[in-house]
């Protein structure tokens, strides 16, 4: 959810204009663009949010928070945009009537980038893990019971093409279709076990908190898995312990998959990538430069 | 580069002290706890204390739920999860104020309790023929509203039902007769409130009746399963809204549409007051799966203005609609109460309190969590009133939806479906079956004591709310005419609770007993404000308030214990505003409107 935007973008040997960024998706505005149309549409149309000033309240934390920390451990100002859309996420995914929940669980999400790395990487989705957090320690004054659009066909339909359109050029959708396939057969082995029927099951998924997952949050760059096989594969586990965590009826087993299952896979892939380093390196000739080492 | 390092320590203390937060305000916020502290230290530490006495009193009675289509039967005690409704009225005119129980099973009986005046209540429904109203195929009780639609002196019955709903004339305290075809009443609404009160003026009690389902439902005979919300936020798939403007000689014309209340929104309550001063009655109405909505009163036609109004944003589970003074400002407040469920939903209950606005203009902001008012459960029936007779209005609020086993709960499966579309939730084949689980059961009543600077505190099991019952409906009322304001409890699937009040000594106290003459005799819709210690609070006669309940008509004040009382200004509903000079403390002031 929390996507560093810039890193949507390949790495390109000249700067492309900003027409040309825009018209292949590429641009760094993209995701803020959209996510603020969701946004800035469900509010004028249904009214959703908890409350603007919340929202925005949200949104200021996160930004705040990023400049200070990157000035104060980088030495830099970093771009707002990923701070933005980690404010939007956390202004339309908490539900509380109090403010301090949204300024809280904005600070634990840019903060955990900061402090939860492993060898130089940060491992949470900063919003999953600043709702994660929130919800487990906090549950008694937060919720994240999601049914802002208002559970009806023609916004989830527009959320569902648009989200995947963009996805899809960014290049990541196969990262959303393989969780929603694993979530519908997960959906009907749920409901063979449990008896519930089958459109109880894929309930959740037609709903607004499931858009915002799918199509930010399990595909944030930061946070997955480098190769296409891999991430598919997260994707999957991703599915599979949620199915798991629906079984012991856990109310967000979605945001509670994602924070077990992602920085697991982070942390092994990067273990392993390390560890071939390493043994790349010994096993190289005496006097040959070590594999990216020029 | 130790600059660098101190940063990174003062990073991850910063995180760590983060993540200790939720923990420190769950402490922080956790509601009252403790047991009832005895009547002698509530009374030195609070003031009053309450007694559950309902036995004792001569009441035992038991709500019994309906049982709808079988198609319904996995999600019955969602589905039926109405029915428990409780008014005031004082039916012989005897001067003590009697109390109205509705009952919800087919061929269950409803309950008249006659005050005897002694502490004690006999059971006079079946007597006086509102006792057998529930039978098989004429729909079951869902709320009832004491009006005086014929202006004979004695308060009539309207019957709130999923069903047919009727209309009783009292026939001077002996009896009465159902006249629900002469008044022309519709021959079924699936509702779960109406309050009585006169939108036009015109001196006769006109009725407003709100759908819940859908009135093309019989929910004992279904053709489909298609009978939930659309939507758990934006439903609009309720009931039809009806005005009933009483023409006189006992009948009644349907004017709802016609006169702008066209919502379909899924209505649980309604209140009236002039909210403007302009003289009519305005609507607000609390809506389940929606935003509430308000309708001013222009005089022949209402405008919904909940968004300009600010109440039109945020949509929640509205349950309750009361009107309360909260700072003695002359201004009355609204109350709403919707869902909290500790980590799962927290909607949050709304304290509406009026703001500066142009002239006819209404404005509010929702100012429960800044008055602690906001964390009540699964919310429904509250009313204010002066419980201690401190001069301010606490809140009593009960709650608690569905008590089944204690060891499991819906809540999963009950978020899992509401979240989803319209398609999947509006199916109540969808809907995982109940199986036993409750959903927000067993929850702590609240009782909120008011400071006067903007802080309510809940003192509930302190003085003596100790019950864990599944709460609908609550009425204060002076049932022993002793100046205290005593709470009766209609509880789903539940029995009566009768909560008697002791007041600590030396707090004065004044009641109005309001009797119209050009405006409709029971006064409905008069507004008393009183002057007293350099300050004033307002209160309205209602025709019905809170969530299926009626306060006693006659308005209650608590003065606190140095009492000067200026004086009492009442604005009736025909207009005429009329000025008491110095009224008696400590009595009950019986005033006629003059004509």
């Amino acid at each position: 959810m929390t996507t560093p935007i810039a890193d949507f973008s390949p790495a390109l040997p000249t700067e492309p204009t900003w027409r040309q960024r825009l018209a292949s998706l590429d641009s760094p505005y993209v995701v803020p663009v959209f996510i603020t149309m969701v946004l800035v549409v469900g509010q004028l149309s249904f009214g959703f949010l908890e409350s603007a000033s919340r929202t925005f309240l949200a949104i200021s934390v996160a930004i705040g928070v990023e400049l200070l920390l990157g000035r104060l451990l980088l030495g830099k100002w970093q771009h707002p945009a990923s701070a933005y859309v980690s404010g939007i996420s956390v202004g339309i995914l908490v539900r509380s009537p109090a403010f301090w929940p949204f300024a809280l669980c904005a600070a634990l999400s840019i903060c955990s980038k900061y402090v939860l790395r492993y060898r130089g990487r940060h491992l949470w989705n900063p919003s999953n893990f600043g709702i994660s957090a929130l919800l487990f320690l906090g549950g008694e004054m937060v919720g994240s019971l999601s049914i802002q659009w208002g559970n009806h066909v023609w916004a989830m339909l527009v959320i569902w093409v648009l989200g995947a359109f963009i996805i899809w050029r960014l290049r990541r959708f196969h990262i959303t279709a393989t969780y929603v396939l694993a979530f519908i057969c997960y959906a009907g082995l749920r409901s063979w076990y449990t008896g519930a029927t089958f459109e109880s099951e894929i309930s959740p998924v037609t709903g607004p908190m499931y858009q915002l997952f799918i199509f930010f949050m399990i595909t944030d760059p930061k946070t997955t898995v480098k190769t296409r096989r891999g991430q598919c594969l997260v994707a999957f586990a991703v599915a599979t312990v949620e199915a798991v965590l629906r079984l012991a009826q856990v109310v967000y087993a979605p945001y509670y998959a994602l924070f077990f299952v992602g920085p697991t896979a982070l942390m092994l892939e990067t273990w392993w990538a390390a560890r071939s380093e390493l043994r790349d390196a010994s096993a190289a000739p005496v006097g040959s430069p070590a594999r990216g080492v020029s | 580069m130790n600059h660098l390092k101190a940063a990174k320590v003062a990073i991850v203390l910063l995180f760590v002290a983060l993540l200790c937060v939720p923990l420190a305000m769950k402490r922080w916020s956790r509601p009252t706890g403790g047991a009832d502290l005895g009547q002698a230290v509530a009374l030195a530490r609070y003031g009053f204390h309450l007694k559950e006495v309902a036995h004792a009193a001569g009441i035992d009675f038991v709500h019994r739920a309906p049982t709808l289509d079988p198609k319904l039967a996995h999600v019955m005690p969602q589905v039926a999860s109405f029915g428990a409704a409780v008014s005031v009225v004082d039916v012989d005119r005897d001067g003590w104020p009697d109390l109205y129980v509705t009952n919800s099973g087919e061929g269950s009986q409803n309950a008249l309790y006659r005050n005897l005046g002694d502490g004690t209540f006999r059971n006079i429904a079946a007597e006086l023929g509102l006792a057998d109203v529930n039978r098989t195929g004429t729909g079951v009780s869902m709320g009832a509203v004491w009006g005086d639609y014929d202006n004979d002196g004695y308060e009539d019955l309207f019957l709130v039902k999923w069903g047919r709903p009727e209309l009783y004339h009292n026939d001077r305290g002996r009896g009465f007769t159902r006249v629900s075809e002469q008044a022309g009443l519709p021959a079924w609404i699936n509702a779960n409130s109406a309050i009585w009160f006169d939108y036009d003026g015109d001196g006769l009690l006109d009725l407003f009746v709100a759908g819940y389902y859908p009135d093309d439902l019989d929910l004992w005979h279904l053709k489909t399963t298609r009978v939930m919300p659309d939507s758990f936020e934006y439903a609009t798939n309720g009931g039809r809204k009806y005005l009933f403007h009483n023409l006189g000689g006992g009948r009644f014309e349907e004017i709802g549409e016609r006169v702008g209340l066209n919502s379909r929104r899924w209505t649980l309550a309604a209140a009236a007051a002039d909210l403007r001063g302009t003289g009519r009655q305005d609507l607000f109405v609390a809506n389940d799966y929606g935003v509430s909505e308000l309708f001013v009163n222009d005089g022949k036609v209402f405008r919904e203005v909940g968004k300009e109004s600010g109440i039109g944003f945020a949509p929640k589970s509205g349950m309750n609609a009361s009107f309360g003074d909260v700072l003695n400002e002359g201004r009355l407040g609204v109350y709403v109460s919707n869902i909290s469920e500790d980590g799962i939903l927290i909607q949050g209950n709304n304290l509406w309190m009026p703001v500066e606005a142009k002239a006819g203009e209404l404005k509010f902001e929702n100012q429960a969590r800044e008055f602690g008012v906001e964390l009540g459960g699964w919310s429904f029936g509250a009313q204010f009133g002066d419980l201690n007779n401190d001069g301010l209005v606490d809140l009593y609020l009960t709650n608690g939806y569905i008590s089944l086993d204690k060891q499991s709960s819906y809540w999963y499966d009950f978020s899992k479906v509401a979240g989803g579309n319209s398609a999947i939730i509006g199916d109540a084949k969808n809907w995982p079956g109940f199986n036993g689980r409750s959903l927000s059961g067993y929850q702590a009543k609240r009782l909120w004591l008011n400071d006067g600077a903007g802080r309510f505190a809940d003192v509930a099991p302190l003085v003596g709310v100790t019950d864990r019952h599944d709460g609908r409906a609550v009425a204060l009322a002076d049932f022993g005419n002793r100046g205290v304001l005593d709470v009766v409890v209609a509880n789903q699937k539940g029995p009566l609770l009768l909560y008697r009040n002791t007041v600590a000594a030396g707090r004065h106290w004044i009641a109005f007993d309001l009797e119209g003459t050009t405006s409709n005799r029971s006064a409905i819709g008069a507004q008393v404000t009183l002057y007293w210690n350099h300050q004033k609070r307002v209160q309205v006669v209602s025709g019905g308030s809170g969530f299926a309940a009626q306060n006693d008509r006659r308005l209650h004040f608590g003065l606190g214990p140095k009492a000067q009382v200026e004086k009492a200004e009442i604005r009736w509903p025909s207009g005429r505003v009329q000025t008491l000079t110095a009224p008696h403390i400590d009595a009950i002031n019986k005033i006629k409107e003059p004509t």
